[in-house]
């Protein structure tokens, strides 16, 4: 018997129970779906942290606090005094790699405008601090060298803040507003950058880091530095040459723990990277079993059908169908199921991904990989689940099959 | 005249359980193309165990079978299904037409199963096949739309579509009633007139009448094989009172 004959035959078949051929295909177009939505959004998700991050510019590398360790009892890295601004004059100086240098130090505070008021952090930093932090100035000036010889009160807001304190709608620039107890004047607006991971990058505001120290912390050290290498591929080379420069100004003996971390953009990049890849192959494993879920469901029912239709295949196999014919008949109609339920899955799963990363604003990414690979699995399904009933159809008795009730 | 079915010295045994039942017990005929035959027989006579044989759905424990030429008992499981392909048509007492079918459909089936015929000429055969049997402005419709007489001229199509050497009926009229069982039988006449060899199996003497051979069997033996002076069924149909039951 020939391929389009048996096809017929097995489309008739399913035709003939549309219900029940499309609530067994339910259980394949969940699983395809789930599955195909939880990949692409999780794909969607790595590139939106990519793209994060990348914005925040590929050639900043951090020099952070070391955790303190004092008898064994793990004292965070808040408290920690390693960094001060000579550091920061050591890697300017120092660093042929190392492009731009600012300290950062910073305080959360409430703000203050009137009856207005905000919570929000404080960051202090130098004039590269801006262009090393990827931060334009949308209206108004920078502060310059002389604000942070004087330590000005003086402050650049994001847009957030704008929002929040000048809801009157009146223009900032040149006003006062109150960080904690001491006023500062708004000299210029930030650029929009909009949502970085999660943390709204408008909702910040910046001052000469001098003015932090001696005015709101009166302290002599400085929480961060941030650098930004000459270039991305120059970047691991400043990592080494600042680690040296500040175990040498630290005065670190061979064999003695760095008191700091350096950590580059390309790093956190990874990182995050494989901790969103881990979640994807998560969920995509979450997903998968209602796959299985649903290829039981085309075994249960393929396996129903070879009872209820035991007339049927005596009958085939009075009129001259072979085993074979009947076992490639219900391989064929499981395979159809999942196949059709298949592509239905995949076509929901993309419509749920697209719908969800265009509500999360995420990019949208089509995972081709996923896409061939659910339906490798249909087709597996419905051959591994419809072997068992199959081979029970084509090895009745057709004199007891054609004689059953 | 040549032979069409030669049985010689067939026997059958089944085992169940430790014993062994002797459904056939050695039996030989011939039938020649162009007979209208009826096995006779009351239930355990055999005659269901000899159907089987005769439609190469079972094989015989000794003795040997013959069916246009080809020993069976040689054959493999798939070259069974050949022969019960090219060489048998099957009517059966319940019809067992396909259901959400429509008749045409039914028709066609054993046709699917020949790969040497395309779909064009199947369905022009399917189509001939109805007209033969009368339904012919009825090939779209599923089996419960039709009366039981209807459904087993559609299983007669369903037999004759691949010109078989030989039509089985297995108490074919055996669902319906007296009118419609004539009319039945009526048209398995017009078909052997046409020249088709019947091999019909029942156990109402008053069916075997229209045939044109009985052959008895009993305990698995052949009792009785005679020629049988055969009456029309279409005169049969005539001589009955006008139909109470539907008009």
């Amino acid at each position: 018997m020939n391929f389009s004959n048996l096809l017929k035959i097995a489309y008739e078949a399913i035709l003939r129970n549309k219900t029940r051929s499309l609530l067994t295909m339910l259980g394949v177009i969940i699983g395809i779906s789930s599955v195909i939505a939880m990949v692409s959004l999780g794909q969607s998700s790595t590139q939106n942290i990519n793209e994060d991050i990348s914005s925040m510019g590929t050639n900043l590398i951090t020099v952070m606090r070391a955790i303190q360790r004092s008898g064994g009892i793990n004292m965070g890295n808040s408290n920690s005094q390693s960094l001060s601004l000579k550091d920061c004059e050591a890697i300017k100086n120092r660093c042929k790699y190392v492009d731009a240098v600012s300290p950062w130090v910073s305080t959360s505070s409430q703000l203050v405008r009137g009856n207005e008021n905000w919570p929000s952090t404080v960051q202090g930093g130098n004039t590269d601090f801006l262009s090393i932090k990827k931060y334009k100035i949308e209206r108004g000036t920078p502060f310059t060298e002389k604000d942070i010889k004087e330590y000005t009160k003086v402050c650049l807001i994001g847009n957030t803040v704008v929002e929040n304190l000048f809801s009157d709608g009146s223009d900032p620039i040149g006003q006062d507003i109150r960080i904690g107890s001491i006023p500062f004047k708004v000299i210029g607006i930030l650029e929009s950058k909009g949502d970085q991971m999660g943390q709204d990058q408008d909702d910040v505001v910046i001052v000469p880091y001098s003015t932090i120290m001696k005015r709101m912390l009166a302290t002599q050290y400085i929480h961060m530095i941030y650098c930004s290498a000459i270039s991305e591929d120059k970047c691991d080379a400043a990592v080494t040459e600042i680690e040296q420069v500040l175990r040498n100004s630290h005065k670190l003996k061979e064999g003695d723990e760095d008191d700091f971390n350096v950590r580059t953009q390309k790093e956190m990049l990874t990182m995050m990277s494989s901790i969103s890849g881990f979640l994807t192959i998560l969920l995509a494993a979450i997903a998968s079993i209602s796959l299985i879920v649903g290829g039981i469901g085309i075994m249960n029912i393929m396996y129903v059908t070879v009872t209820e239709r035991t007339k049927e295949i005596g009958l085939r196999t009075a009129i001259g169908a072979r085993s074979r014919d009947i076992m490639y008949q219900f391989l064929l109609e499981s395979s159809m199921l999942s196949l059709v339920g298949g592509v239905i899955g995949i076509i929901f799963g993309l419509l749920i991904s697209y719908v969800a990363s265009m509500l999360l604003n995420w990019p949208y990414v089509i995972s081709t990989s996923a896409v061939l690979l659910s339906f490798v699995v249909c087709a597996a399904t419905g051959i591994f689940f419809g072997w068992y009933p199959a081979k029970k159809a084509a090895n009745l008795d057709p004199i007891n099959a054609l004689r059953y009730e | 005249m040549s032979v069409i079915i030669k049985i010689e010295n067939l026997k059958r045994y089944f085992q169940v359980g430790t014993e062994t039942v002797r459904a056939l017990k050695g039996v030989s005929y011939e039938i020649n193309t162009g007979e209208f035959v009826s096995i006779m027989g009351t239930s355990g006579s055999g005659k269901s165990t000899m159907l089987n044989i005769l439609g190469c759905l079972d094989k015989p424990t000794d003795g040997e079978y013959y069916i246009d030429g080809i020993a069976i008992s040689k054959l493999n499981r798939d070259e069974l299904a050949y022969v019960r392909n090219r060489k048998i048509g099957f009517v059966f007492q319940n019809y067992n037409l396909l259901s959400r079918t429509t008749a045409l459909e039914n028709v066609e089936l054993p046709l699917l199963y020949n790969k040497e015929i395309s779909a064009k000429e199947r369905i022009e055969r399917a189509q001939y096949a109805l007209e033969q049997v009368g339904l012919k402005e009825r090939m779209g419709h599923m089996p419960n739309q039709l009366s039981g007489g209807q459904q087993q001229r559609v299983a007669i199509a369903r037999a004759i579509v691949n010109d078989p050497v030989i039509l089985l009926a297995d108490e074919a009229t055996g669902n319906l009633d007296t009118r419609t069982s004539y009319e039945i039988m009526s048209l398995f006449q017009k078909l052997h007139s046409e020249g088709k060899s019947i091999v019909f199996v029942t156990h109402e003497p008053d069916i075997a009448v229209f045939t044109s051979r009985t052959i008895m069997l009993r305990d698995g033996r052949i009792t009785k094989d005679v020629a049988v002076e055969t009456q029309s069924a279409k005169a049969a149909l005539e001589a009955l009172p006008p139909s109470e039951d539907y008009n």
